[in-house]
């Protein structure tokens, strides 16, 4: 079973996150980026069924240079290729361009039996991508699986629900996005950190996937960010002192604020 | 604040990384509460953190990659051991007693004792413990008493080993006995696998602190192990023992560093963070000036470590400046943690922060793997010897 898994480096949340001020866009260069937490859980499942059978999974980013990282790290994993999308062309891509280089890579990479990809990224955290792009392979789609088995031709997932769980089937080739119940990532060893450097790692631009410059990118997004402001530090907490009426002032205060 | 360091490879960088990455998410959040169960019941051991260090490979790296290691140098590998030990003393107090206990095959074994032993030794799945003091032998090593007599082709032990770390808890234990009466000359060099009939173990000590490294003593009785299990030639376990033990200091004076970092970002954090006549702590000058000392002692510490271990790995003598390390860095670990104590206060005095566990895992580190007297004698040795010269 030959698997392929989309990743994305995000910026990583621990440190301080921010926008680019001349156009923006997120800002990717002042601060650590890292493979997406959520995109572990699809490497790591993806792992789990290649060593359950048999088989390759390839890792895809789109992104500037530092995504390598990204691929790097799932790589360490043990992933076994990776393929890295890049131009400078695809700065300020939107969801649905990055669904089109996603698609196009995956084309010329070989539809493999399954496409697995994270429930979102940790930044955007919009969670399109995945229909998205099933849509463009035309795929059939099972997204937020927590837990998933692939048997012969088919592929069962499990989606829970706030008020019940769903088992849903699904032919191959299928695409699956998986959320952070499904498993529980690996680190990488020392051993997967030197293997990795021995790995294939194919860096494609639009050019190899037949993509116009005009398709993606800041000028094609479907949407623009017009402003950003940092959200206000949080404001000192009310203190209430207890002069006999402690307890209906604070059920007076959770009540403002609709809790009960 | 991570340590500022620069590494002698792009590899170990990574190394570096990936042992950050373990910590932060899987060693420092658990830290506290193990030990306090461990405390609380006498016997608790952090067997998943040494199988999550185990899988990610790191407690092998100093050893061949022909057996599985991970072929690093010392200066890497120690650095390793005190990002570990700022996150969980006990476990890298474990991490270099596991490498220590590999130490004699690696290094004295023979060809098909080291393709026999050392795969497992270095596969992760299996922890070493390493049996050298007695009661009455402790560091005066030359006196113990456990004794391993011949029989036919076997070795048959009997006595007591004390103080010995991962009891009842390791997969082989790495013995000296003596096998003649020849004073230092009499000792010799077993490994016993867990399991052989006879082997047995007292309750572990209740101690102050380090309580997930589980202590206690391992007891012999007519412990039958083959004739290929000695390492070494006979009556050469004191060799073995003392080469031992120079690697084993750099691994408690690299842990000691990292304790001391610990305490050191605990203590600077509380400092910037709390108030008291409208302004930071840390704004005295008083305080301040602390922080400065205990930043320069854990800076003094990491250096002598470091300069120990690059000798070691350019195969150059470093049995002074390994001690030099252990009694710089140990007593550099119990002045900071103190200090930390001091600088939060009646908070550090409480168990709501880690400053009073890191001060009751800093003493014994000025104890174990030679009390830092005998790091005083070895030091004054060399340096008087080679002024006699």
């Amino acid at each position: 079973m030959n698997i392929v898994v989309c990743v994305k480096h995000v910026p990583d949340a621990q440190s301080e996150r921010t926008f680019n001020d001349s156009d923006n866009t997120t800002d990717r260069e002042g601060v650590d980026g890292l493979l997406s937490e959520l995109d572990e859980y699809a490497v790591e499942e993806a792992l789990k069924l290649v060593e359950a059978s048999e088989g390759e999974v390839t890792v895809l980013t789109v992104g500037p240079a530092g995504a390598a990282d990204a691929l790097k790290k799932a790589l360490q994993m043990g992933a076994h290729k990776a393929v890295h999308v890049t131009d400078d062309a695809i700065h300020g891509s939107d969801a649905p361009a990055t669904s089109l280089l996603l698609a196009k890579a995956i084309e010329k990479i070989g539809t493999p039996d399954v496409v697995i990809t994270g429930m979102a990224s940790t930044d955007g955290t919009m969670g399109v991508v995945p229909a998205m792009l099933a849509e463009r392979l035309n795929l059939p789609m099972v997204t937020y699986a927590s837990q998933l088995t692939i048997d012969g031709s088919a592929v069962t997932a499990r989606r829970d629900g706030d008020t019940a769980s769903e088992t849903i089937e699904a032919t191959l080739p299928a695409l699956v996005s998986v959320t952070d119940q499904i498993n529980e990532p690996r680190y990488p060893s020392f051993k997967g950190i030197m293997a990795a450097k021995k790995k294939p790692v194919e860096t494609w631009g639009l050019g190899d996937l037949g993509v116009d410059a005009g398709q993606v990118g800041l000028g094609a997004a479907w949407t623009k960010v017009d402003s950003f402001a940092k959200r206000p530090p949080r404001e000192k907490g009310e203190i209430v002192t207890d002069e006999g009426d402690g307890g209906t002032k604070l059920a007076e205060f959770l009540a403002s604020r609709k809790f009960i | 604040m991570p340590a500022t360091r620069i590494m002698p490879t792009e590899e170990g960088q990574e190394l570096i990384d990936l042992t950050r990455e373990i910590c932060d998410k899987e060693l420092r959040p658990k830290a506290g509460d193990v030990e306090a169960a461990a405390a609380a019941a006498g016997d608790a051991f952090p067997t998943e953190a040494f199988r999550t260090l185990g899988q990610a490979g790191l407690l092998s790296l100093p050893y061949p990659e022909e057996f599985g290691g991970g072929g690093q140098p010392y200066e890497v590998y120690l650095q390793v051991v005190e990002e570990i030990a700022s996150a969980w003393m006990s476990v890298a107090v474990g991490t270099s007693v596991h490498s220590l206990t590999a130490y004699p095959v690696a290094e004295y074994g023979t060809d098909a004792q080291r393709a026999a032993l050392m795969p497992g030794m270095l596969s992760g799945e299996q922890l070493g413990a390493y049996c050298l003091s007695e009661q009455q032998a402790g560091s005066d090593i030359a006196s113990m008493t456990t004794r391993a007599a011949k029989d036919g082709n076997d070795w048959v032990i009997n006595g007591r080993k004390a103080w010995i770390s991962h009891a009842g808890h390791a997969d082989y234990y790495t013995c000296f006995v003596r096998t003649s009466n020849d004073g230092g000359r009499g000792l010799s060099c077993l490994h016993v696998p867990a399991g052989t009939e006879g082997l047995s173990f007292a309750q572990p000590e209740r101690k102050m602190g380090l309580h997930g490294d589980t202590v206690g003593e391992v007891i012999f009785e007519n412990v039958r192990v083959p004739g290929e299990n000695l390492l070494g030639s006979e009556g050469q376990g004191i060799n073995i023992a003392l080469a031992a033990l120079d690697s084993g200091r750099l691994g408690i004076a690299a842990a000691s560093t990292g304790l001391a970092q610990a305490a050191l970002d605990l203590a600077a954090a509380y400092a910037t963070q709390r108030h008291q006549f409208g302004r930071p702590i840390g704004d005295n000058q008083g305080l301040a000036f602390m922080v400065a000392d205990m930043e320069a002692a854990v800076t003094s510490a990491r250096a002598t470590y470091l300069h120990a271990a690059r000798l070691k790995d350019a195969g150059r003598p470093f049995s002074k400046q390994a001690a030099v390390a252990k009694l710089v860095a140990s007593d550099a670990a119990m002045k900071v943690t103190t200090d930390a104590v001091q600088v939060l206060g009646g908070a550090g005095y409480t168990q709501d922060f880690p400053a009073e566990r890191y001060f009751r895992d800093a003493k014994i580190t000025q104890i174990f793997e030679g009390t830092n007297q005998i790091q005083r004698l070895v030091i004054s040795r060399h340096v008087l010897g080679d002024a006699r010269t």
